[in-house]
């Protein structure tokens, strides 16, 4: 992978940016093209991720629940997420009459637009990541938080209650999670001692025990959980709420206005679960640490984490009942809040008295 | 040193760009066939009643400031919390008083019932 960019960079674009752009720019514009070969490279297999993670969804969900899930479209059924986008690309986008149109338009464009940019601080391997930034942390809550934009202008633009109501639900909720979130990321930052997503994965060096799932526990559990929350996915989906308020805030889009919230929240979710294996274990650290060949840091470390994550995503879709709206809001400020509150005390307690053998 | 950021300035772009490719996909390949009941707003078959930029709970509203407060606690813990390994015990208690009167007000808030939802 690496050879094949060297590859690509040296042979073929270097002398095509000498010859096509006068002299004075020429380092600039290569190292532009190199950023947007980089994205293409991240973005292309995300989008094609969440197309199957779509899929997997409806098989998983549909083995659970002892049915097949999509088996019609091509061998056994996997066809299926390139046969829905064709049909969503050819439905009719219907803007209702009395929408903000400006607004209306915008709002899935400002949604899916950092749910991508928010993978350029996410390392894949050591040193395999597009902007090595110091302030890696800070910019993910940055960039988590802005989706709920897309989502606020699409209930207001709509101009129809029931998507009215649903971005209102849905905004109340993401900020009160958000808070928990924003706690739980101080406390790894507390335990990693740096903001730079690769330095908090080389902090977790060690072994299996030696990652910030155990130090950190509570605070994985509720990062996690409001990392669901976040993306609005069940059992905290109130702010679709299908059988109370139809589809929430996407209720008067189709087609691919639809498709592009809907790919928001797949990206969303796939973030969330790489997240979640960054920050508490290990992201490409290998949990056999030590054993030959198994034991060297990979990126199948971390895509084998992240599917497991995305995988406790579905699962808990297909197993738990939808909270309801208060039980929702006390969960995030009565019992996340004060956890998340105590576990900042006990890891700034853990790491100043040195605790063996995580902060030693 | 800033240009570590300018591909996260290029993504963000393409992000954007993304977007609105998708929607013009969309846009071009699907039909048009406009009438008065489709672009209506959906109300379960009624006629919508009322204008749907209504009135509604001040609690959303009370949920929201609290968010703001909290929201700023946590910016002032990030530089802290990089930095606690330097700043020694001093630091470290520093910070928990700012925290003891940040956990005052969150419990006066909840003895309020600011955080109730009934």
């Amino acid at each position: 992978m690496n050879a094949l960019y060297e590859l690509l960079t040296e042979k073929v674009l270097a002398p095509l940016v000498a010859t096509v752009i006068p002299g004075a720019w020429q380092d600039e514009t290569l190292y532009m093209l190199q950023a947007v070969i980089k994205i293409v490279v991240i973005v292309a297999p995300l989008m094609l991720c969440v197309a199957y993670l779509t899929f997997a969804e409806r098989k998983i969900i549909g083995y659970m629940q002892v049915r097949i899930g999509p088996n019609r479209v091509g061998p056994r059924g996997w066809l299926q997420p390139i046969a829905d986008a064709v049909k969503l690309m050819f439905k009719e986008i219907i803007i209702p009459s009395g929408a903000s149109k400006a607004l209306f338009i915008a709002a899935p464009v400002l949604s899916i637009a950092p749910s991508l940019a928010a993978w350029a601080v996410i390392p894949f391997e050591h040193g395999m990541v597009l902007a090595d930034i110091n302030a890696g942390l800070l910019y993910i809550l940055a960039l988590t938080s802005l989706g709920i934009y897309g989502i606020i202008i699409a209930g207001w633009a709509s101009n129809s209650k029931y998507a009215f109501l649903g971005a209102m639900r849905s905004a109340a909720q993401i900020v009160s999670y958000e808070i928990a979130m924003g706690f739980a990321l101080v406390v790894v930052l507390i335990a990693a001692g740096s903001l730079n997503l690769n330095q908090i994965i080389l902090a977790q060096n060690g072994s299996l025990l030696h990652w910030f799932w155990l130090p950190l526990l509570p605070v994985f559990g509720v990062y996690f959980i409001s990392g669901i929350a976040e993306t609005n996915r069940a059992p905290f989906d109130v702010a679709e709420g299908e059988s109370e308020i139809v589809a929430g805030f996407h209720v008067e889009y189709g087609g691919m206005a639809f498709s592009i919230f809907f790919m928001a929240e797949y990206a969303n979710m796939i973030l969330i679960s790489a997240l979640t294996s960054i920050l508490f274990f290990g992201g490409w650290l290998s949990p056999f640490q030590g054993v030959p060949v198994i034991g060297e840091p990979s990126l199948v470390w971390l895509l084998a984490k992240t599917s497991m994550f995305l995988f406790l995503f579905l699962w808990f879709r297909a197993t738990f009942p939808r909270y309801r709206y208060d039980q929702i809001m006390r969960l995030g400020w009565k019992v996340f809040l004060p956890i998340t509150i105590a576990w900042i005390v006990v890891t700034a307690g853990m790491v100043v008295a040195q605790v063996p053998p995580w902060f030693d | 040193m800033l240009q570590n950021y300018l591909p996260i300035l290029i993504f963000l772009g393409i992000g954007l760009i993304t977007g609105v490719v998708l929607f013009g996909i969309g846009f071009v390949m699907g039909p048009h066939r406009p009438d008065a009941e489709k672009n209506s707003p959906y109300e379960c078959g009624f006629e919508a009643f009322e204008d749907a930029r209504m009135k509604f709970d001040v609690r959303y509203y009370l949920i929201a400031i609290l968010f703001i407060i909290f929201d700023l606690e946590i910016a002032f813990f990030f530089p802290w919390a990089v930095v606690i390994r330097d700043v020694g015990m001093a630091g470290f208690w520093a910070m928990m008083l700012f925290l003891g009167v940040l956990v005052i007000g969150f419990i006066y808030e909840w003895r309020k019932g600011a955080l109730e939802w009934e």
